[in-house]
C-alpha cells in the first residue's frame, strides 16, 4: 500500500497539471479580478476633457446605470475596441462614461476627433490617481455601475462582440430586472 | 505601459495570434516570450528623508508585485502604472502610514495577487501548513524506521561483541 | 536542401531511438543475447544523427539560412558569431534539440563507460534511455520543428533575444540540461534495477550472505558516479544561471524564485538526497527501495521542469512560448514515463528493509534526516510553484507567491541541515561515539560563536541575519577542516582521503562559502537609486561615486548611452565603470547592461536609468554596494568541483565479484548476472 503513495500523489499532479492547460487555453493568466465587484465604486471627481472647468463626480452618476471605460491615446489596443463599443453603446441602452487615463487632454481630443465619440460624457485622468483608485493596470479597461454606484461587472481589456454578448448583457438585463419591480 | 504597448512588434505568427486574442495584454505577452521589459528595469530616485526610510521603501515595494509585467516587483518594473505605485507607496509613507495599511490599500484596489507575500488565510492554508505537515509525517515514519533498525542492531550487537570496525570507517 | 536533411536526420534519430528501446529490453526479458547486442549499435546511430541534425542548425545560423523559420526568428546579419552559435538554443525548437543531443551525450558515455558492467543490465539502461529520446524525438517532430520552412526566404532575421546576447548565456543552458538530463542516467539505472528483479528477488530470504547482500545493490554502486557527475553540472548550470541573471537583469540580485529557477532547483534538492541516500544503499545496504524512488524522483523532475517551462502554465520570468498542444504532449509523456516508472516501482520494489542495522546515533540516521530535510524543501519549493495554479483549481482566486515565501520556508527547512553538516562526517557508519563527535567540534563551535559575536560587536547595523551567516559558515567550514584533521591522524598514510571523500569535504566546504556569501550579502547590501548631475560625487556604502557623464557608444548591433562613474574609496580610486542602456538593431525595447568592478569581499555595480531632467543633464543611476557576493557563485563552484571529485573515485567502477550461483536458464543467468546475486 505505501508503494502506491507516490504513485497517487503524481496521478493528484498530473490532475492539476492537466487542469492548468485547460484553464491557461480558457482563460487570460494575466486577469486579476477585481475586488470591487459588488462594492461601491470609488469616489472620484474628475475635469471633464472638452469642459476642464466642469468635474463629474461619481455622485453625479448616481440614479442610473452607466458603463465606465477606461481608455487612453496611447493604447493601441483601444483603437481595436473603439468601434466596436461605438456600434454597441447604443443597443445596450445605458449611458457610457469615457475615463482618458494618464493621458494628455490634447491628445486625447484629436484621438476623440479622428475615432469619433460614442461617450456621453468624458473625464480626464491624467495622473491616473482615479486609475488605481479603480484598480486599473490594463486599459482598454471597463466598468458597469448600477444606480445605486455599485461595481457589477468589470472587463478587463478590449471587449469584443461575444463578450459583450455573453458577459456584459445579461449584467444589463439582470439590473434591469431587479430596477423593474 | 506606454512604452510597452507601442514597442515594435516583431516576429512569429504564433506570436501574433495570441497578441491578436488577447491584445490588451501585449505587454505580458511581450515580456514573457521575448523578456523584453526584464532588463529595462526602473531607476528611479525619489526624496527619502533618511536611509532607513529608503531601506524600508525598498523592502516594501520588493515583496509587491506588478501587475503590468507580472513577473516583476513593484521595485523593479518599469511600466508607468508601477512607478505610480511607488509613488503612491512613497507617499503614504511620508503620510505616515504602515507597512500594513499600505498593503491593505493596494489589495483593496488589486487583489492579494499584489502580494509576493501570500496572506495567511483559509485559501492559503494548504500552501502554509503542507510543508510542516510533511517534515512532521516525515519526522514519524523516519522515528519509526530508526527505532526498529536500532533494536534489530541491539540484538545483533547481543550476539558479536565486535561494534563497528574502525576501519570501516569510509 | 540542408535543412530538410536535417529533419531527416530527426527522423531516423527517432527509428533508432524506438530501436534502442523496444530491442535490447524485450531481449534482456527474454534472455536473447542478440538483441541485447543491439543497445550499443542502435545508441552510437541516434547519435550520429541526432550530432548531424545539430551541426546542420547550427549551420543554418552561421550562413544566415532565413529560409529556416527558427533561425529568422532568432538571428539577423548583425549578430556576432558566437551568438549565432549559442542562438542554436536561444528559443524552444533549437533548445530542445539541445536537450536530446544532451541525452545522446549521456548515453553514449554510459555506452561507452560501462563495457565491464553486465550487458543485460546495460540493455536496459540503455533501453530506457532510449525511450526518454524517442519521446523527446517525437515531440520535436510532431510540435517543434527546428527545421521548419519560412518560404520565401526572408532578406533579414528579427533578432536573438538581447538579453541572451551575453557569454554566460553561451554556456548555462548547456551546463543546466547537462544536469537535468543527467539524471536520466541514474533514472534508467533504477528502472533497469527494478525490471530486472535486482530488488525484489529473494528480499525476504534469511540466509543471504554479505555477498549477496553487495550483489543486490551493485547498480547503486554503478550509478553513484554518474549521478555525482550529473548533479555536478546542474550545480554549475544553476551558479552559472544565478550569476548570468545577477549582471545582466540589472537588478543585483541573485535568485528570483521565478517558476523556471524552481524548475532546475527541485530537481537540484532531489538530487541532493539521492546522491546521499546512494551512500547509504551502496556501502550499508539500507535505504533501498526509497533511493530507487529517489533516483525516480529527480529525473521526474526534471521532465517536470521542462514541462513548466514549455507549456506556459505558468507566468513565468524566461518562459518559452507557451501552446497547449506541446504542453498535453509533454504531459503525456510525462504520465507515461513517471506514472509507469513509479508503478514498476510500486509493483517491483523491495518489500523488505534491507541493509545493515543502525543505531540512533549514527551517520545513517544523519542522512535520513538531510533526506528528510531535502525531499521536504523540494515538495515546498514544487507547492509554492503550483500554488497558484492550485488556488484556480480551488477557487480561492489569484495567489503570488514569491521570494517572501520561498525564502522564510527554504530557511526554516535548511537551518536543521545546516546545523547538523558537520556531524555528518564524524558520526560513524552504524554507531556513533557522541561524545567523541562533541569534543572534536566543539573548536569549530566555540569559533563560530566567537566570530558571531564579534561580527556583530566590530560592525554597525548587521542584521541578525549577517550574524547567523558568519557563524553558520564558520561552524560548517571549519567542522569540515576539523574532520580533514581527524582523518589526517587517525587514518594510515595512504588511505587518509578517497576521492569520494575528498569530494565531499569539499562540496560541504562550498556549502560553508555558499552561507556566507547568501547572508552576508542579504543582510549588508546597499542600495541606492541616485538622481546624478554631471561631476557630482554622492557616497553610497563607504564609496564615493563621481559621474563624469554619459556618452554615446557603438556596439556590432547596438548603438548605446554609455555613462561614466569613477568609484573612489577616500582619495584613491577603485574602479571606473560604465554602465550602459542599448538599443539593438532587431528592435526591442531599451536593455540596461550594467558594469560591475567585482571583488572577493564586494562588488560595486552600477546601472543607469533615464535622463531625470535634460536641461541640467541629470541622469538617474542605481548604485550597489554588494558585500561577499561572489561567494554565493563560489560555494557553488566549489559543490561542483565535489561533484566531480567523488565521481573519480575508482572505487565506483569495480566489478562485481563472481559469486557461484548457477542458474538454470539463459534469462535467469542474465538476470543473475544483472542483480549480481544468485539468490535462489
Amino acid at each position: 500500500m505505501n508503494r502506491l503513495i507516490p504513485l497517487f500523489a503524481f496521478f493528484a499532479l498530473v490532475a492539476l497539471l492537466a487542469f492548468g492547460i485547460h484553464w491557461n487555453t480558457h482563460h487570460e493568466m494575466s486577469e486579476v479580478p477585481s475586488p470591487l465587484i459588488g462594492k461601491s465604486a470609488p469616489a472620484f471627481a474628475l475635469p471633464q476633457l472638452f469642459e476642464p472647468e466642469k468635474t463629474l463626480s461619481g455622485k453625479d452618476l448616481l440614479g442610473a446605470p452607466y458603463l465606465l471605460n477606461v481608455f487612453g491615446s496611447w493604447c493601441p489596443t483601444c483603437q481595436y475596441e473603439h468601434p466596436i463599443l461605438t456600434q454597441q453603446i447604443k443597443r445596450l441602452g445605458i449611458k457610457l462614461v469615457g475615463l482618458d487615463w494618464k493621458d494628455e487632454p490634447a491628445d486625447a481630443k484629436r484621438w476623440i476627433g479622428q475615432f469619433g465619440n460614442p461617450y456621453d460624457v468624458l473625464i480626464t485622468d491624467r495622473d491616473g490617481r482615479a486609475g488605481i483608485d479603480f484598480g486599473v493596470y490594463m486599459a482598454p479597461e471597463t466598468f458597469l455601475v448600477d444606480a445605486k454606484g455599485v461595481v457589477r461587472y468589470k472587463r478587463i481589456g478590449m471587449f469584443t462582440q461575444e463578450n459583450i454578448r455573453d458577459e456584459l448583457m445579461p449584467k444589463i438585463a439582470e439590473m434591469q430586472r431587479e430596477a423593474a419591480p | 505601459m506606454r512604452s510597452a504597448l507601442t514597442r515594435p512588434a516583431s516576429i512569429s505568427s504564433g506570436l501574433v495570434r495570441s497578441v491578436l486574442r488577447s491584445a490588451p495584454m501585449r505587454c505580458l505577452v511581450f515580456a514573457l516570450l521575448a523578456l523584453a521589459a526584464l532588463a529595462a528595469h526602473a531607476i528611479d530616485p525619489l526624496p527619502f528623508k533618511d536611509r532607513a526610510e529608503e531601506v524600508r521603501f525598498q523592502q516594501l515595494t520588493r515583496q509587491l508585485r506588478c501587475l503590468v509585467c507580472q513577473n516583476q516587483d513593484l521595485a523593479d518594473s518599469d511600466a508607468p502604472l508601477a512607478g505610480d505605485l511607488r509613488r503612491q507607496v512613497f507617499e503614504m509613507m511620508h503620510a505616515g502610514k504602515s507597512d500594513a495599511e499600505i498593503k491593505d490599500y493596494l489589495v483593496a484596489r488589486y487583489n492579494d495577487f499584489v502580494l509576493y507575500d501570500p496572506p495567511l488565510k483559509p485559501g492559503t492554508w494548504l500552501l502554509w501548513f503542507t510543508p510542516l505537515a510533511l517534515v512532521l509525517i516525515g519526522a514519524f515514519v523516519l522515528a519509526r524506521i530508526v527505532r526498529a533498525r536500532a533494536r534489530q542492531a541491539l540484538a545483533e550487537s547481543q550476539k558479536t561483541t565486535q561494534p563497528n570496525s574502525g576501519d570501516d570507517d569510509w | 536542401m540542408l535543412p530538410e536533411l536535417g529533419q531527416f536526420a530527426l527522423i531516423l534519430a527517432l527509428l533508432l531511438a524506438a530501436v534502442q528501446c523496444a530491442l535490447p529490453v524485450f531481449g534482456a526479458w527474454r534472455g536473447n543475447a542478440a538483441l541485447v547486442a543491439v543497445a550499443r549499435p542502435a545508441v552510437a546511430g541516434q547519435a550520429v544523427f541526432v550530432v548531424l541534425a545539430f551541426a546542420l542548425l547550427t549551420y543554418a545560423f552561421e550562413t544566415q539560412d532565413f529560409s529556416v523559420a527558427y533561425v529568422a526568428q532568432n538571428s539577423n546579419l548583425a549578430l556576432p558569431w558566437y551568438y549565432r552559435f549559442s542562438a542554436v538554443w536561444g528559443a524552444h525548437e533549437g533548445s530542445l534539440l539541445l536537450w536530446i543531443l544532451i541525452l545522446n551525450v549521456w548515453t553514449v558515455a554510459v555506452a561507452t563507460f560501462s563495457r565491464r558492467l553486465p550487458d543485460v543490465l546495460i540493455a536496459r539502461v540503455l533501453g530506457v534511455l532510449g525511450f526518454i529520446a524517442f519521446g523527446f524525438l517525437l515531440f520535436t517532430i510532431l510540435t517543434s520543428n527546428p527545421f521548419a520552412r519560412h518560404l520565401p526566404a526572408l532578406a533579414d532575421g528579427a533578432d536573438l533575444n538581447p538579453i541572451l546576447q551575453d557569454p554566460g548565456l553561451i554556456m548555462h543552458p548547456p551546463m543546466l540540461y547537462t544536469g537535468y538530463v543527467g539524471f536520466s542516467v541514474a533514472f534508467a539505472f533504477a528502472i533497469a534495477a527494478l525490471l530486472g528483479g535486482a530488488e525484489s528477488t529473494g528480499a525476504k530470504s534469511p540466509t543471504r550472505t554479505p555477498a549477496e547482500e553487495q550483489g543486490l545493490t551493485d547498480w547503486v554502486r554503478w550509478a553513484r558516479p554518474w549521478t555525482n557527475v550529473a548533479w555536478a553540472f546542474l550545480t554549475l548550470g544553476i551558479t552559472l544561471g544565478s550569476w548570468w541573471a545577477y549582471y545582466v537583469l540589472g537588478w543585483g540580485g541573485w535568485w528570483f524564485w521565478d517558476p523556471v529557477e524552481n524548475a532546475s532547483f527541485m530537481p537540484w534538492l532531489v538530487g541532493t538526497a539521492l546522491i546521499h541516500s546512494q551512500a547509504v544503499t551502496e556501502k550499508r545496504g539500507g535505504f533501498r527501495a526509497w533511493t530507487l524512488l529517489l533516483s525516480i524522483f529527480a529525473f521526474s523532475l526534471s521532465l517536470l521542469g521542462t514541462f513548466l517551462v514549455r507549456s506556459g502554465v505558468l507566468t513565468s520570468v524566461h518562459a518559452f512560448a507557451s501552446d497547449p498542444k506541446r504542453g498535453l504532449f509533454i504531459l503525456a509523456f510525462l504520465t507515461i514515463v513517471v506514472g509507469g516508472s513509479l508503478t514498476i516501482y510500486a509493483l517491483r520494489a523491495p518489500k523488505v528493509a534491507g541493509g545493515r542495522p543502525f543505531h540512533l546515533l549514527s551517520r545513517e540516521t544523519l542522512l535520513l534526516v538531510n533526506n528528510l530535510l531535502f525531499t521536504c524543501a523540494a515538495a515546498m519549493v514544487l507547492l509554492g510553484t503550483l500554488y497558484p495554479l492550485i488556488g484556480d483549481a480551488l477557487g480561492v482566486g489569484r495567489i503570488s507567491v514569491g521570494p517572501p515565501y520561498f525564502g522564510f520556508m527554504f530557511f526554516l527547512l535548511m537551518l536543521p541541515a545546516v546545523l547538523l553538516l558537520p556531524l555528518g562526517p564524524m558520526f560513524r557508519w552504524a554507531s556513533a561515539d557522541w561524545r567523541a563527535t562533541i569534543r572534536a567540534l566543539i573548536p569549530a563551535f566555540a569559533l563560530a560563536l566567537v566570530a558571531g559575536v564579534l561580527a556583530k560587536l566590530m560592525t554597525t547595523g548587521l542584521s541578525l541575519r549577517g550574524v547567523a551567516g558568519v557563524a553558520a559558515s564558520l561552524w560548517v567550514g571549519i567542522g569540515i577542516v576539523l574532520y580533514a584533521i581527524k582523518r589526517w591522524r587517525e587514518a594510515a598514510p595512504g588511505r587518509r582521503y578517497t576521492p569520494e571523500m575528498l569530494g565531499m569535504m569539499l562540496a560541504h566546504f562550498g556549502v560553508a562559502i555558499f552561507l556566507a556569501g547568501v547572508l552576508i550579502t542579504e543582510a549588508a547590501s546597499v542600495e541606492s537609486d541616485l538622481r546624478f548631475l554631471p561631476n557630482e560625487t554622492k557616497t553610497v556604502g563607504g564609496l564615493d561615486f563621481r559621474f563624469v557623464g554619459v556618452q554615446h557608444a557603438q556596439g556590432p548591433n547596438f548603438s548605446a548611452d554609455e555613462g561614466t562613474l569613477e568609484v573612489r574609496k577616500g582619495d584613491q580610486l577603485v574602479a571606473t565603470l560604465h554602465p550602459q542602456k542599448r538599443q539593438y538593431v532587431g528592435g526591442g525595447s531599451v536593455q540596461t547592461k550594467s558594469d560591475i568592478d567585482p571583488g572577493l569581499l564586494r562588488d560595486v555595480y552600477v546601472a543607469l536609468g533615464e535622463p531625470v531632467d535634460p536641461a541640467s543633464g541629470a541622469w538617474a543611476v542605481r548604485v550597489y554596494v554588494k558585500p561577499f557576493v561572489r561567494w554565493i557563485w563560489l560555494g557553488g563552484l566549489l559543490m561542483m568541483l565535489g561533484g566531480f571529485t567523488a565521481a573519480a573515485d575508482r572505487r565506483f567502477r569495480a566489478l562485481p565479484e563472481r559469486r557461484p550461483a548457477a542458474p538454470r536458464r539463459a534469462s535467469d543467468q542474465i538476470a543473475g548476472t544483472a542483480a549480481g546475486a544468485g539468490a535462489r
